[in-house]
C-alpha cells in the first residue's frame, strides 16, 4: 500500500463501526444516571407568575425539581453572550431557566430530575406553572424590536445608482428551517468525588468551550472540568451554540446531588428548544447596463433573530459579505437590521446566512437576464471576477472581523464547467420538445463564494509510539464528517507511515485542550493543516534522530511504508518505531522494544541524553492560524418538471461543479456534497417553521415538518475544480457547508423557467405555486 | 415524549382479549403501534391499560375466495401488500397497500388497525368505503358486522363501542370488467395524501364511483356522472387547509385526480 493517499477516494475508516451500531452516542452513555425532564414554556410570551411542585411530589422516583431560584451564583444569570458586536447594541440571552419572563415557546421554566426520563416526564407532567400571557410578536412583518443594525458600503451607491441606464427593484424572502440532525442534543455529566473532576460528555460541536463555559459558570478551575463529545449525530451547525441551559444545568446538578445525571433532547424539545435559522426578507436595488453589467448593488434586509442572540450577528453578517458571490460589484451597500420575535433563536444552521445571499444575489441576476432579454449564464459570465483578478478584496469585513479577499478561484472555468455538464445551451430545445408534449420543464443556474476555514486557530498533535502506532489528536469535534479518515490520510503522507497505523482522536479536552470547534467548513482546513505541520515538526525530529543513529545527515533521509531509510541506499534504515524508541532514553525497560533504548543499551555520546533543546518521546505540536478566511466556489445547476395540473415540482436533473482547492478525498468532499444539496433541496421546496400568530409551532415533528426522504433528493452528478488556496500549508479549502448554499436560488430559477412564474419566496409547496400561477390550471 | 404510565395485557386468544377488553372500558388495543405510540409518546392519548393483540395468532390470517378478502386484525400491511392471491381479487388492495406510509412502517402497521384508527387522510378506509367493505367486531356481547359506510363516523372516531374488537375486514371483490386505481399526490413519498382518490370504473356502462381522502373527514364515496365527473368531485369534497395546502387547492387536486383515477381504471387491463 501507498502512503501518499491525500487525494485518494480512501474509504471512511468510521463507517464500519457506526453501520454495525457500534457507535456510542450521547444516549448509549450513562445506562444508570439520573435523567432530567423540563418545563418549557407553553406561552411564547407570558410572565412566570408561579410554580406549583406539589402535585409532582409523590411521584415515585423523583429526585430533584428546580427552578431559577434554586440556581446558585453565575448560574443565576443570562447565559453568556457568545459572540459580541459593537452593532449588536441590544444583545439578550435567556437565563438556564427562565426568571420572570418567558420569550419563546420551549423555553425551560422548571428542571425536573428522576431515576429515569419517563418518570421524570411524568413528574414534569404534574408541575403547575402560572403565567401571566403577554401579546407576542411573531414573523417579520410585525417585529419591531432591534438587537442589531449595521451597513457595510464599498464605492458610491448612491450615486452608480442614480448614474445606471436601467435600475430593477425586488422584494425576496426566504423562511426559517433548521438544522434538525438526526440525534438531538444531549448531555451526560458525572462528578468524581475522589479526583474532584467534573467529567462532561456532551452531543457539541465544541467541547473545548463548553468546558470553559461549565467551568466558568459553576465556579470550577478549569482543570477540573473536562468535555468529551462522543459520536454525534449530526450537527449543521446547531451544536456549535453553546452552552445551552442543558449544558449547564445538568452538570450543575451531577455535582450536586453527587449522582450521574442526563438529558437526552427529544425531537419534539429539538424543534422547539434548539435554535433555528435562515428567515430573512430582503428589498433589493440595482443598476445595471444595457449588456447587463451590473454598476451597483443596494440590500436591505430584515433578519429574524428569534428571541435571543446568544450567537451574536454572524449569520447576518454573513450573508451581507457573502451577498456578492462571484461577481464584480462596483458599488455594493448592505444593510440590514436584526429584530427580536417571541421564536426560537436563530443560530447558524450549515451555510450559515449563505443561502438568504445567494438567493438574493441569483435572482437579481436572473431578473437583469429577463429584464434585457439575456441567456442567464451569458449575464454571469459578463459580472464574474476573473482569474487574473485575484487576490480580489471584496472590501468587507468578514464574520471573523478580517477583510473578506478571495484568495483564488477560476470563475469562468467553473461556468463552462457547470454549463456543459447540465447541457445548458442545448436545454431551449429539449424545453420545446417537452412543451410539444404538454409537459413543462425548466432550467436554473446559481453560483456561491463561500468563505471557509475561519480562525482564530486549531491545533494538532502528533504522536508515535515504541510500537509504531501514530497517534493523532486536535481539538474540534466530529458530526460524522468523515475527520478520522481524512486526518490520517493527511498524517500518513505527511509522515510517510502506512495509513492503518495512524490513530485519530477529536473533540476529547483530555487530549487535546486548545481548540475552537466544528463549523463554517473549517475542520479540514484549520485542523488539517495544524496536524499537517505537526507532522512535519514530528517527521524533522525522526529525521534528526535516525541522522544521528544512521550517522547520515537528516536532508539525506527519507520515511517510506514507515522506515527512515537513506536516499538511494534502502539498505541504511531504521524504522520509524525505532526512532521512537530512541526518543525517550529510559532507565527502566518495560518491554522488547524498550529495552534498546534502556542506558547500558544505548552507545554513550557527549552531552546529555535528551539533547538541549530536544525532549524525549517522538511527538510534534503545531497550530494554524490564519490571517484570513479562504474562500471556496462553486456552481448549481437543475433542471425541473412542473406538472401543469398539480404544480407539483420533479428535479429531473441536479449538476455541481465544486472548487475547494486540493482535494484530501474526492469521495468525502462528494458526500459533503450529497448531505448539503439535500438540505438545499429541503429549504427550496419542503421545510418551514409553520409558527401561528401566537408562537405556537404547528409542525415540530417530522410528520409536518416536512425533512426531505431520499425519495425527494434527486440523483446528483459533480464535476470538481481544484484551484489550491495560496493561504495554507496543504492549499485546501473548506467543503462542509457548499452544497446547500445555491438550493433556493437554483430550484427557484428553474421553477420559474418551467412555468414563467416569477418566484420570489421560497420554501415553495405544490399548492403555493398553484396559486402563484393563478389557482388555475 | 415517553408514555405516561399504563398497564399491559398480552392476551393469547380472541376470547380473552375480548374479556380483558370487557373487564376495563378504558383500555385501548394495541395492534402495530404505527398511530397509538406516537399518541402515547406525545400524551396525547393515556389509557390507562392497553390489550396487545400481538400474540392472538388467530387473528394473523388473510382468507381469499373468489368473493373477496377477509383480512384478521393481526395481518401486517407489509403482508397483504405481497400477497398475490388477495391482490389478484382485490387489485385495489395492492394499489393502495404501496402509499400507506414507508415499508419500515407497513412492516408493524396493520391493516384493520389502520381501519380501525379512522383516519379520514388515510388510504385503506377509502379503499373499505368504496368497495362496500364490513368491519367485523366482537365484544362481551357477541359479534357484529358493520358496513363501511356507517363504520367512519368523524376523523379518527368510528362506530367502535368501548370493549370492542375489530377480528377482521371482509374487502369484497370487484366485478369482472370493472377496472380500478388509486392515485394520490403528497408533499413527501409515503407521507399522507393531499388529496387521494381510490375509483372503480365499470368497462361495460361506464358507470364510476369514486373514494376520496384526505379532503372530506371521513372517507368521501361519490357515483360520479359520466358528464365532468372532475367538477362533480371539486363541487362535492370538503376540505380544509392546513400549513400543506389550502382548501383550494385540495379541491383543486380532486378535480384533477378524479380524471387521472378514471383514465387509469378504465385503461387498466
Ligand atoms: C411516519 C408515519 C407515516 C404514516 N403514513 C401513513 C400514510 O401515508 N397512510 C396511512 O394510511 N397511514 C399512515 N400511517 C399510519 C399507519 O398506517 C398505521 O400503521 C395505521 O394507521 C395503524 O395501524 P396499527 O396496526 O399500527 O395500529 P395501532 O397504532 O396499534 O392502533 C391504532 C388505533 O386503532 C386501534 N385499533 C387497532 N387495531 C384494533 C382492533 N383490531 N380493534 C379495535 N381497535 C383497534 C387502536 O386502539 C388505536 O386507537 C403512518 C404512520 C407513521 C408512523
Amino acid at each position: 500500500m501507498t502512503t501518499r493517499v491525500f487525494g485518494e477516494r480512501v474509504e471512511r475508516r468510521e463507517d464500519p463501526r457506526l453501520l454495525r451500531g457500534e457507535g456510542r452516542y450521547l444516549d448509549d452513555l450513562g445506562h444508570d444516571a439520573l435523567e432530567v425532564a423540563f418545563v418549557r414554556s407553553p406561552h411564547a410570551h407570558a410572565r412566570v407568575l408561579d410554580v406549583d411542585v406539589t402535585a409532582a411530589l409523590d411521584v415515585e422516583g423523583l429526585v430533584a425539581i428546580y427552578t431559577h431560584e434554586d440556581l446558585p451564583g453565575r448560574l443565576a444569570d443570562p447565559l453568556p453572550l457568545l459572540i459580541p458586536h459593537p452593532a449588536l447594541t441590544a444583545p439578550r440571552t435567556a437565563h438556564a431557566l427562565a426568571k420572570d419572563l418567558v420569550r419563546h415557546v420551549g423555553e425551560p421554566v422548571v428542571m425536573v430530575v428522576a431515576a429515569d426520563r419517563y418518570l421524570a416526564e411524568d413528574a414534569a407532567d404534574r408541575v403547575r406553572v402560572t403565567y401571566e400571557v403577554l401579546p407576542p410578536v411573531v414573523g417579520l412583518d410585525r417585529a419591531e424590536e432591534v438587537a442589531a443594525h449595521l451597513v457595510q458600503e464599498v464605492g458610491d451607491v448612491d450615486a452608480a445608482l442614480a448614474a445606471a441606464p436601467r435600475t430593477l427593484e425586488l422584494r425576496l424572502d426566504i423562511e426559517r428551517s433548521a438544522s434538525t440532525p438526526l440525534e438531538g442534543r444531549g448531555v451526560y455529566a458525572r462528578w468524581d468525588a475522589d479526583d474532584q473532576r467534573l467529567r462532561v460528555y456532551s452531543s457539541t460541536q465544541t467541547p473545548t468551550s463548553v468546558r470553559f463555559a461549565v467551568a466558568a459558570i459553576l465556579g470550577l478551575p478549569d482543570s477540573q472540568v473536562e468535555c468529551v463529545a462522543p459520536d454525534v449525530g449530526g450537527g449543521f451547525g446547531v451544536k456549535i451554540m453553546h452552552p445551552w441551559p442543558e449544558e449547564v444545568l445538568v452538570p450543575w446538578a451531577a455535582r450536586l446531588l453527587g449522582r450521574e445525571v442526563k438529558y437526552t433532547e427529544d425531537r419534539r424539545e429539538h424543534f422547539v428548544a434548539a435554535t433555528h435559522e435562515r428567515a430573512q426578507e430582503q428589498h433589493v436595488r440595482v443598476g445595471f447596463d444595457d449588456d447587463g453589467r451590473i454598476l451597483a448593488l443596494d440590500v436591505r434586509f430584515l433578519h429574524d433573530h428569534g428571541a435571543y442572540t446568544p450567537y451574536g450577528i454572524i449569520v447576518p453578517i454573513i450573508t451581507s459579505t457573502q451577498l456578492p458571490g462571484p461577481y464584480v460589484l462596483p458599488a455594493y451597500r448592505v444593510e440590514f437590521s436584526s429584530l427580536y420575535t417571541n421564536t426560537v433563536p436563530v443560530t447558524p444552521y450549515r451555510g450559515a446566512g449563505r443561502p438568504q445571499a445567494a438567493f438574493c444575489m441569483e435572482r437579481t441576476v436572473d431578473r437583469i437576464a429577463a429584464e434585457l432579454g439575456l441567456d442567464r449564464a451569458e449575464v454571469r459570465r459578463r459580472n464574474i471576477v476573473q482569474p487574473e483578478q485575484m487576490p480580489y478584496d471584496l472590501g468587507l469585513t468578514f464574520q471573523d472581523g478580517r477583510p473578506a479577499i478571495y484568495d483564488s478561484g477560476d470563475f469562468p472555468a467553473t461556468l463552462r464547467m457547470i454549463t456543459d455538464l447540465i447541457g445548458w445551451d442545448d436545454f431551449p430545445r429539449r424545453k420545446a420538445e417537452a412543451a410539444a408534449e404538454g409537459r413543462r420543464i425548466g432550467i436554473g443556474l446559481a453560483c456561491y463564494v463561500e468563505g471557509t476555514g475561519v480562525g482564530p486557530y486549531e491545533g494538532g498533535h502528533v504522536q508515535v509510539e515504541p510500537n509504531g502506532r501514530v497517534n493523532v489528536s486536535t481539538g474540534l469535534s466530529s458530526q460524522g464528517q468523515g475527520h478520522q479518515t481524512v486526518f490520517a490520510q493527511i498524517v500518513a503522507t505527511e509522515l510517510g507511515v502506512p495509513m492503518e497505523d495512524v490513530h485519530v482522536v477529536t473533540g476529547d479536552t483530555r487530549r487535546f485542550g486548545y481548540a475552537v470547534g466544528t463549523f463554517a467548513s473549517r475542520a479540514a482546513v484549520m485542523s488539517g493543516n495544524a496536524i499537517a505541520l505537526a507532522a512535519r515538526e514530528l517527521r524533522a525530529k525522526a529525521l534528526r534522530i535516525a541522522a544521528d543513529a544512521l550517522e547520515a545527515s537528516p536532508d539525506d533521509l527519507e520515511i517510506v511504508e514507515g522506515i527512515v531509510r537513506v536516499k538511494g541506499s534502502p539498505d541504511a534504515a531504521i524504522p520509524l518505531r525505532t526512532v521512537a524508541v530512541l526518543s525517550n532514553p529510559l532507565r527502566y525497560s518495560f518491554s522488547e522494544e524498550s529495552r534498546a533504548a534502556t542506558q547500558f543499551s544505548l552507545p554513550v555520546r557527549g552531552g546529555p541524553p535528551v539533547p538541549r533543546g530536544e525532549a524525549p518521546g517522538l511527538e510534534g505540536r503545531d497550530y494554524y492560524s490564519p490571517e484570513r478566511s479562504t474562500f471556496a466556489n462553486g456552481m448549481h445547476a437543475a433542471i425541473v418538471e412542473v406538472d401543469p395540473e398539480t404544480a407539483d415540482v420533479t428535479i429531473l436533473r441536479y449538476a455541481v461543479v465544486h472548487d475547494c482547492g486540493n482535494l484530501i478525498n474526492p469521495m468525502i468532499v462528494e458526500g459533503q456534497i450529497h448531505g448539503g444539496v439535500a438540505q438545499g433541496v429541503a429549504g427550496a421546496l419542503y421545510e418551514r417553521m409553520a409558527y401561528d400568530e401566537h408562537g405556537q409551532l404547528q409542525n415540530a415533528s417530522f410528520m409536518d415538518f416536512l425533512m426531505p426522504y431520499a425519495t425527494e433528493v434527486p440523483h446528483i452528478e459533480i464535476a470538481h475544480l481544484e484551484t489550491p488556496s495560496p493561504l495554507n500549508p496543504l492549499g485546501i479549502k473548506g467543503a462542509g457547508e457548499a452544497g446547500v448554499i445555491p438550493g433556493s436560488a437554483v430550484l427557484a430559477a428553474a421553477i420559474e423557467d418551467a412555468t414563467g412564474v416569477a418566484i420570489a419566496r421560497m420554501p415553495v409547496s405544490p399548492s403555493e405555486l398553484f396559486e402563484l400561477q393563478g389557482g388555475s390550471a | 415524549m415517553k408514555p405516561p404510565p399504563f398497564r399491559w395485557s398480552s392476551p393469547g386468544t380472541t376470547a380473552e382479549a375480548v374479556a380483558l377488553l370487557a373487564a376495563d372500558p378504558r383500555a385501548k388495543v394495541l395492534a402495530g403501534g404505527q398511530s397509538l405510540i406516537p399518541l402515547l409518546n406525545m400524551r396525547l392519548a393515556s389509557p390507562p391499560h392497553l390489550v396487545d393483540i400481538n400474540r392472538v395468532a388467530e387473528l394473523d390470517a388473510v382468507e381469499v375466495t373468489g368473493d373477496g378478502v377477509r383480512v384478521g386484525a393481526l395481518v401486517r400491511q407489509a403482508h397483504l401488500e405481497r400477497d398475490e392471491a388477495a391482490r389478484k381479487v382485490c387489485p385495489l388492495l395492492g394499489d393502495a397497500l404501496p402509499l400507506v406510509a414507508h415499508p419500515v412502517i407497513r412492516n408493524r402497521g396493520t391493516v384493520v388497525g389502520s381501519i380501525a384508527h379512522g383516519d379520514p387522510a388515510a388510504e385503506l378506509p377509502a379503499v373499505a368505503a368504496l368497495l362496500g367493505a364490513t368491519v367485523r367486531i366482537a365484544s362481551a356481547a357477541g359479534v357484529r358486522d358493520v358496513p363501511a359506510d356507517v363504520f367512519f363516523v368523524a376523523p379518527l372516531e368510528t362506530a367502535l363501542r368501548p370493549g370492542e374488537l375489530v377480528t377482521s375486514v371482509w374487502f369484497p371483490a370487484v366485478p369482472p370488467a370493472t377496472g380500478t386505481a388509486v392515485v394520490e399526490l403528497s408533499r413527501r413519498h409515503g407521507d399522507y395524501a393531499l388529496c387521494g382518490v381510490a375509483a372503480t370504473v365499470d368497462r361495460e356502462t361506464g358507470a364510476a364511483r369514486a373514494a376520496y381522502l384526505g379532503v372530506a373527514p371521513v372517507p368521501l364515496v361519490l357515483d360520479l356522472p359520466a358528464d365532468d365527473p372532475g367538477g362533480y368531485a371539486a363541487a362535492s369534497v370538503d376540505p380544509e387547509a392546513d400549513i400543506h395546502a389550502t382548501a383550494a387547492y385540495r379541491r383543486h387536486l380532486a378535480t384533477v385526480l378524479t380524471r387521472r383515477a378514471l383514465a387509469a381504471a378504465r385503461d387498466r387491463p
